[in-house]
């Protein structure tokens, strides 16, 4: 069964349109996964919530306009849902013969980050700055190319019917084809992301049902490589200083453990109904660095409490129980591995960004999917969802 | 191929996606896990940590009331110094953080910009003295000796010294009024520890780092109320600290002022006297130890007898109390408190103890008649009082044949006091004590206060001591390992006594309890306790509990707070006693051992009454004990290492007698040099903006008894005083002749006189 033949499925007339043929039993909005669409909305809307907390008294940064992030981020979150609904349209089927292009352009503007057209943010050469506010953060995009490429690798002879799972050789490639992006983005040096692409390629190979040698050797040898990383000095210090404040929060509170001091005091002080929103006296205080992107977690923490804070990581439950349920139940390889690559991206990049919040995980430079601020994650996980909510709509009905 | 399920699937990877959802549901599990361990079972904690984040506090300092004197003249206030500060927020928010205004400051106080620069810095663990140890939101003083040409220069350029104040502030005083210090009285300040503000912190009335507290004296017992509240303004900050809002202030509020009933007058009088009756007795020279008196120190209190308010109180050697402000230096603090100093920070009127000598002889009467023994009896008045094998001399008069108790008092009469005590001591069962022992002699001390403190307002008054069966019994446990690893039977002098104090130094001896008697011994009373039992005498029986503070008024002068006097007990004698015991006193002063210091004194008018007293200290010479009173006041002055009560003390106590009801030489009484003839009842006129009228004392109220003062001497120890109406013409003082009478250990009576 292709994509195109569940489109046609539909028994219905052309006579019945408008809001009778949306609502239809087997049209794409009723088949569309409302739980995820409605969970990824919610966090999108407590995102510029907690944004707006964030930054309103923030002269510094927003020129003046207590509004500037709040209105970016709305903004930002309804190109995100254009993106997603465009994803839907083409279908995650039709963009596998894209995917080559995509890979290439995601590539392509990762190498020009590395040019002198890149910029810096935060220790991370990771970005390119267009004018009027606007940046791009194209390792962001790179992480659904590397999901959509290697599926289309892995799946591509089993889902032809050819083999049950996927060979060596196809393996090899699928990481090689991850590998060159990965490497790109780790001179960038982005380590947050490299993180998150480590486990989305494993997610990927787990559900691609490669051998298991693969998974495991692929394991160790993220564990040799963090530990090369480590003793090859490839790590800048400021990096090497992070994981060292977070095996010890109590080494120099002013400096590196700062981060993650503050952070605790904004989330603990929280405590079950938080202070209220904008109440909240760390984030006004401005006691927590990079609230609004990778902190924002702790404006939940602080002003919402252990109910608001709790609700961000329920929702996010949410989001990912249904795309496990999603990687679980479509029918063809491909989608259930770009299924399960974004429940491994998803995951990891949410507990890694909460986590750091809470002093459980070392310090990375990585948004809260959907909350967070900023263009290019906002866009990129609005895509991944375009992406399940394709999966889920081109599926065959069950009886 | 064959277990493929309804999606199509292998099993591999079905297990393996339901493996995936196990994994990420667990991870979601930890993150609320740890939520939950964060925000609700740490949350409390982590909230107070947020709230010290962002509230800073600003205190501004009350300033602390003044200690005025019974008229309202301050003795203790605070000048107006100009103080220069800089706000260390105003100048970090300065490109150079400030450098360009403190140098320019620097040139205008005539400093180097470096020390300028030095003083406004933060300390931490690396930064060394100088540096502010304070709130970085609190102006930081650079100096408070500022002249006002360069205050002046600073707040006319404000534009030019962004963040520099120059500003009038208080700073504690000790003005000294016409010389009178009254150091140990008013006690002193000294910065807060780190400890009392961590205690002060959550009440409501925090310590800034700069603050002083009182440490000893009046500064010390009525600190609470003299050091007012302080003003707090918290602020919110941010990060930077940055205020971004006032949470909530509390304005000032002044400390109380403090209105004594010290009079400064009487005060200088008392300082003064009591200084030079210590000159004078070094000049005299003692035979018993064959070198002049060391009279290394003294007191002197002057006290209301019906009321217990002190009028003055002196202690000496002294200090000027000005040493401690601005913070003492090394030197001085070390002239004040090191080995050599003599700690001229006791006060002796309430921390000094010696042996009462023979102004204990009130108590042995009170006892004596307690014990049914008429005052008017007969007793036989010996030259000496024998025990055994062991003889009491009669030190202080000669055999006058069976006396009374009155007249016993009169001439200081020993061996009367020996037979009834010793007469007790058989009753109560002698070296055995039957059980329920009358001890009528040490009940009485303890009735009379002594042996506990007098309830002063001043901190840190000792007790005394009463050697009865308890103490002598507990000071035996503690002391007769030492005793007995030491004493021998026919060792030297202390050894022996250390052997006797090994046997049996747990029980009441007849001579302990002969010694006792009249007040040598082990007993130890301070001159705050003698002045109670004196004054009790005079007023009818009621022991006060002396007080120096009259009453708190607040800064505003509306709340005025009167301290009552109030009383710890009666005497235990019965009126009749008591106007006995004061017709004895009264025949001490005109014609007993202290009548040739009361000569022509104006006794119709002013009916004078003293006991003399020379106690024996072990070791040194003896102390000189001068206990008299008034129908209003009561003046009781020891001098320690001085000789007699009457022959050190005495000239010295006469002249406050003179100066407070203006008695001139020949004895006529000139009201108007009359310092104070009656006590002072009314407190001092509080004016309506609260400030409080006092005279204005400018000369030093003893310069005029320098002028008279004559090169009067008391008569050489053997000799016949150049008295008045002594009858036997023999006893003139108290003085008791023994060359090392040893008083510790309680073993005393028998071995000094074998």
């Amino acid at each position: 069964m292709t994509g195109a033949n569940s489109f046609q499925v539909s028994g219905y007339g052309p006579e019945r349109a408008g809001w009778t043929r949306l609502f239809a039993r087997d049209s794409v909005t009723r088949r569309l996964d409302w739980p995820i669409l409605l969970a990824a909305g919610l966090l999108s809307v407590i995102g510029s919530l907690l944004v707006f907390s964030a930054t309103r008294n923030r002269t510094d940064i927003n020129q003046g306009d207590p509004y500037y992030f709040l209105i970016r981020h709305i903004m930002n979150t309804g190109i995100g849902l254009a993106l997603m609904i465009g994803v839907i349209w083409i279908g995650h089927r039709t963009l596998r013969t894209a995917v080559p292009l995509l890979y290439g352009l995601s590539v392509f503007l990762i190498l020009l980050v590395l040019t002198p057209l890149g910029s810096t943010v935060n220790g991370a050469h990771s970005w390119i700055v267009f004018g009027g506010g606007f940046s791009l953060q194209p390792s962001e995009f790179v992480k659904i190319t590397i999901i959509l490429g290697m599926a289309m690798l892995l799946a591509a002879r089993v889902d032809a019917g050819d083999k049950e799972y996927p060979d060596h050789r196809t393996v090899l490639q699928a990481l090689g084809l991850a590998a060159v992006p990965m490497a790109i983005v780790l001179l960038m040096p982005d380590l947050g992301s490299v993180m998150v692409m480590v486990i989305i390629v494993l997610g990927v190979l787990l559900a691609s049902g490669a051998s298991n040698r693969w998974v495991f050797g692929l394991l160790g040898a993220g564990a040799i490589g963090a530990i090369a990383v480590w003793q090859l000095h490839i790590l800048d210090e400021y990096q090497i200083n992070r994981f060292a404040a977070f095996a010890n929060p109590s080494l120099d509170p002013a400096g590196v453990g700062y981060n993650t001091n503050q952070a605790r005091i904004a989330i603990g002080s929280g405590g079950l109904l938080g202070a209220g929103l904008f109440h909240g006296s760390q984030t006004t205080g401005q006691f927590v660095p990079e609230q609004q992107t990778d902190f924002v977690f702790t404006v939940a923490g602080e002003e919402l409490g252990f109910v608001g804070a709790g609700l961000i990581v329920v929702l996010l439950g949410v989001v990912l129980w249904r795309a496990c349920r999603i990687a679980r139940e479509t029918t063809d390889l491909y989608g259930t591995i770009v299924a399960a690559g974004i429940v491994a991206w998803f995951a990891f990049q949410s507990f890694e960004n909460i986590g750091m919040t809470l002093g459980i995980m070392p310090v990375t430079g990585l948004p809260l999917p959907f909350v967070s601020y900023g263009g290019s994650s906002m866009f990129a996980v609005w895509i991944a969802v375009g992406l399940l909510q394709s999966i889920t709509v081109q599926r065959p009905m069950s009886a | 191929m064959t277990n493929i399920p309804e999606t199509g699937r292998s099993t591999r990877v079905q297990t393996r996606l339901v493996v995936i959802q196990i994994l990420v549901l667990s991870l979601l599990g930890t993150l609320g896990g740890r939520l939950w361990y964060l925000q609700i079972r740490e949350g409390s904690a982590y909230a107070k940590e947020a709230s010290g984040n962002h509230v800073q506090q600003v205190v501004d300092p009350a300033v602390r009331g003044s200690i005025l004197d019974a008229r309202g003249v301050p003795l203790a206030d605070n000048e107006t110094r100009l103080v220069v500060s800089a706000s260390r927020t105003d100048l970090l928010k300065m490109k150079d953080d400030g450098k360009a205004v403190l140098t320019k400051l620097a040139g205008v106080l005539g400093m180097k910009p470096q020390e300028v620069m030095e003083k406004v810095r933060l300390c931490d663990a690396k930064t060394p003295q100088p540096c502010w140890n304070g709130s970085p939101y609190q102006p930081i003083p650079i100096t408070d000796e500022a002249t006002p040409k360069q205050a002046l220069q600073i707040r006319e350029r404000a534009e030019d010294f962004p963040g520099i104040t120059a500003e009038p502030q208080a700073v504690r005083r000790y003005p000294s009024p016409g010389g009178a210090n009254t150091a140990q009285v008013l006690g002193y300040l000294s910065p807060v520890t780190d400890d009392e503000i961590q205690q002060a912190q959550d009440t409501d009335s925090p310590y800034l780092r700069s603050d002083q507290v009182g440490r000893s004296g009046l500064e010390r017992q009525y600190d609470k109320a003299l050091r007012g509240k302080a003003g707090v303004t918290r602020y919110e900050v941010d990060n930077l600290g940055r205020v971004i809002g006032e949470a909530e202030s509390d304005a000032a509020q002044p400390g109380d002022n403090l209105v004594t009933s010290i009079d400064a007058r009487v005060q200088r009088i008392a300082e003064y006297e009591l200084n030079e009756a210590m000159k004078t007795a070094r000049g005299e020279f003692d035979k018993n130890t064959g070198e002049n008196y060391k009279a290394d120190s003294g007191a002197v209190v002057v006290m209301e007898a019906k009321t217990g308010r002190v009028v003055a109180m002196a202690s000496n050697p002294t200090y000027d109390p000005n040493a401690w402000v601005g913070g003492i230096s090394a030197a001085d603090y070390k002239k004040l408190t090191g080995k050599d100093s003599n700690y001229p920070l006791l006060n002796r009127a309430i921390q000094g103890q010696s042996a009462p000598g023979s102004t204990f002889k009130v108590i042995s009467t009170a006892a004596a008649v307690e014990a049914g023994y008429d005052f008017d009896g007969g007793y036989p008045c010996t030259s000496s009082y024998s025990v055994g094998n062991q003889v009491f001399k009669n030190f202080e008069s000669e055999n006058f044949g069976p006396i009374s108790l009155g007249r016993a008092l009169e001439v200081s009469c020993d061996t009367v006091f020996y037979g009834l005590a010793h007469k007790e001591w058989q009753k109560d069962g002698g070296i055995n004590p039957k059980k329920n022992a009358n001890d009528y002699f040490f009940k009485a001390a303890h009735q009379f206060g002594l042996g506990k403190e007098t309830g002063i307002d001043l901190p840190n008054e000792v007790t005394g001591r009463v050697p009865d069966r308890a103490w002598k019994q507990s000071y035996w446990e503690a002391n007769k390992d030492a005793w007995c690893k030491t004493g021998k039977k026919d060792g030297s002098y202390v050894e022996k006594i250390a052997y006797e104090n090994c046997l049996e130094g747990n029980k009441m001896r007849a001579g302990d309890e002969i010694n006792y008697s009249i007040g040598q011994g082990d007993t130890l009373v301070t001159p705050i306790q003698m002045a109670t039992i004196y004054a009790a005498i005079s007023n009818g029986g009621t022991l006060y509990d002396p007080t120096v503070g009259k009453a708190v008024i607040s800064a505003d002068g509306k709340k005025v707070t009167e301290i009552e006097p109030t009383s710890h007990g009666k005497l235990p004698i019965s009126k009749a006693t008591r106007n006995k015991m004061d017709a004895a006193l009264a025949g001490v002063a005109t014609r007993g051992t202290a009548a040739w210091r009361f000569q022509n004194w104006p006794q119709d008018e002013i009916a004078m009454h003293a006991k003399t007293g020379t106690a024996e200290v072990y070791g040194k010479q003896t102390t000189s004990w001068f206990a008299t009173y008034t129908k209003d006041y009561t003046v009781v002055m020891t001098i320690s290492q001085a000789g007699t009560g009457s022959g050190a003390s005495g000239p010295a106590v006469r002249k406050i007698y003179d100066a407070l009801y203006g008695v001139q030489e020949d004895g006529s009484v000139d009201k108007k040099k009359a310092l104070l003839p009656t006590p002072q009842k009314s407190l001092p006129k509080v004016r309506t903006d609260g400030t409080i009228a006092a005279p204005k004392i400018t000369e030093d109220p003893a310069k005029k008894e320098k002028a008279t003062e004559p090169g009067e001497r008391a008569p050489a120890d053997d000799q016949q005083g150049a008295t008045t109406a002594t009858p036997t013409g023999q006893n003139r003082n108290t003085r008791r002749r023994r060359r090392c009478t040893p008083r510790r250990g309680g073993s005393t009576g028998r071995r000094m006189l074998t």
